[in-house]
């Protein structure tokens, strides 16, 4: 089918496209008549929606189940303070119909799973990748396999970013000729424990924006088998060698895996995960009674120090970073009760594991952490 | 034969915070090992029963190690090493 043709209104807008040879007027049809599938409209979905959708993709997909929260806005920059609340896939659509009305943006809110993503990104040429968890991202890399689709992948984390294309029909390799394996659970942290700089996805994201593009309108090198490092710390780019590796279960010369899997079972995730039974957990309300009276136990903070100077409970015995726990673990005393807290109760459930590990047995989590402790216990604590 | 080992972000913390780290080895086993050795926490997260965990790729210049020798690739001097893991981040 030959690219449709620009409208005036359209001529005037990608003008600054149109006078470039390499683009001109048949890359700028190309991008119109071109569709792209953006499966999270986050910190990466954010700078990759604009930049597509101001370039005048003609349509535009956008998977999210999320809601835009306050501390979303420090990066993700489709949203905004008045789309707070709402969810994502309709505030980045607002956003983008305010950018550029001409291209059709149709919005899914639902999370990607193995019963729907083969049908969510059928009608889609490029696949984008800008999700936030392991078992996404094999389920992407796989759909995308399986319908012979590119998928521009990139990720993140703190200060260091990872980009390339994956195009097995291309001859380039897969997500799983990269990595075979998921880490196991916990080993990887994410952004919401691990935090990460806001201009970060942005540069990352708009390297998926540019490769897109590049792909749609057939000009330049794409990034299929070379996997583009970032470091904002060192400002430095790297560049690595990617191989399509002949025996991948999904993309080698005989593959093994030939429909969707189970993904959060792949990467190791147990749904409803109860490794604490209750006698080792305490509530926000449970210990500031607690603390009130004369057998007050003993409280430890397993978060990092710098977490301390945002929002700490008053009358903290002491800071020991739950990484730091096995060598430091001989500063405590197993004879009287410890309860231990950190952000949201999942650091600290580890640290109670460890330490019912070690022999302790007067051990509490504090379920809920810090935040729980916010909401239930001193709304004046900051949360984070 | 000094070597420069980039350690990414997710591991600075198990290796006294540095970006890089120098050591002398004659193959890409013998200098992880010799990382590990100087920084004993971050062994579990490279290896996993004396195994390079299937996340955690190493690539001696821009080359995978899985497409040279894996843990026998011989190293020269001045060479780089880059320990890069999965990191799934993106909203």
């Amino acid at each position: 089918m030959a690219p449709p043709v620009l409208s005036n209104e359209e001529i005037r807008r990608y003008s600054r496209h149109l006078i470039m040879p390499e683009v001109g007027m048949a890359g700028q049809r190309r991008l119109k008549q071109g569709s792209v599938l953006l499966i999270g409209t986050g910190g990466l979905g954010s700078p990759l929606a604009l930049y597509l959708a101001a370039a005048g993709v003609g349509h535009i997909g956008l998977v999210d189940f999320d809601v835009v929260d306050e501390s979303n806005l420090q990066r993700q920059i489709v949203h905004g303070t008045s789309t707070v609340g709402l969810a994502k896939t309709e505030s980045a659509r607002r956003r983008l119909h305010d950018l550029n009305p001409l291209v059709e943006v149709t919005t899914y809110e639902t999370p990607i799973t193995s019963a729907n993503a083969l049908d969510l990104m059928r009608p889609y040429d490029i696949i984008i990748d800008g999700t936030d968890n392991f078992p996404t991202r094999y389920l992407t890399n796989d759909a995308a396999v399986m319908l012979g689709k590119p998928n521009v992948y990139g990720s993140i984390f703190r200060f260091e970013g990872q980009v390339t294309v994956f195009s097995p029909k291309d001859g380039g390799p897969c997500y799983r000729c990269l990595y075979p394996e998921p880490p196991p659970p916990g080993l990887v942290p994410s952004c919401a424990e691990g935090g990460v700089l806001g201009v970060l996805p942005g540069v990352i994201g708009t390297l998926q924006a540019t490769e897109a593009i590049k792909l749609l309108t057939g000009i330049g090198e794409p990034l299929i088998g070379r996997l583009l490092l970032y470091d904002a710390l060192e400002m430095r780019f790297r560049e690595l060698k990617l191989r399509r590796n002949v025996n991948c279960p999904v993309c080698g010369d005989h593959p093994t895996v030939t429909e969707l899997i189970d993904y959060e079972q792949f990467c190791g995730i147990v749904p409803e995960v109860q490794t604490l039974s209750s006698q080792y957990e305490i509530t926000p309300v449970e210990l500031a009674a607690l603390l009130e009276t004369p057998e007050r136990p003993f409280l430890l903070d397993v978060r990092n120090s710098y977490e301390v100077e945002i929002a700490s409970i008053e009358g903290t015995d002491l800071l020991i970073p739950v990484d730091q726990l096995p060598e430091q673990i001989n500063k405590l005393d197993s004879s009287v009760e410890i309860v231990v807290y950190c952000r949201s109760g999942a650091r600290s459930g580890q640290a109670v594991e460890m330490l019912k590990a070690a022999g302790f047995r007067k051990v509490k989590n504090l379920v809920g952490g810090v935040l729980r402790w916010s909401d239930e216990v001193d709304p004046t604590m900051a949360k984070y | 034969m000094a070597i420069t080992i980039t350690i990414p972000t997710a591991l600075r913390q198990y290796a006294g915070n540095n970006a890089t780290v120098a050591l002398e080895a004659d193959t890409v086993g013998a200098l992880l090992h010799g990382l590990v050795e100087q920084y004993p926490t971050l062994g579990k997260h490279i290896f996993d029963g004396g195994k390079l965990r299937s996340f955690v790729n190493v690539y001696v210049g821009d080359e995978d190690i899985r497409y040279l020798q894996g843990e026998a690739t011989p190293l020269k001097d001045g060479e780089t090493v880059s320990i890069i893991p999965a990191i799934a981040g993106g909203m």
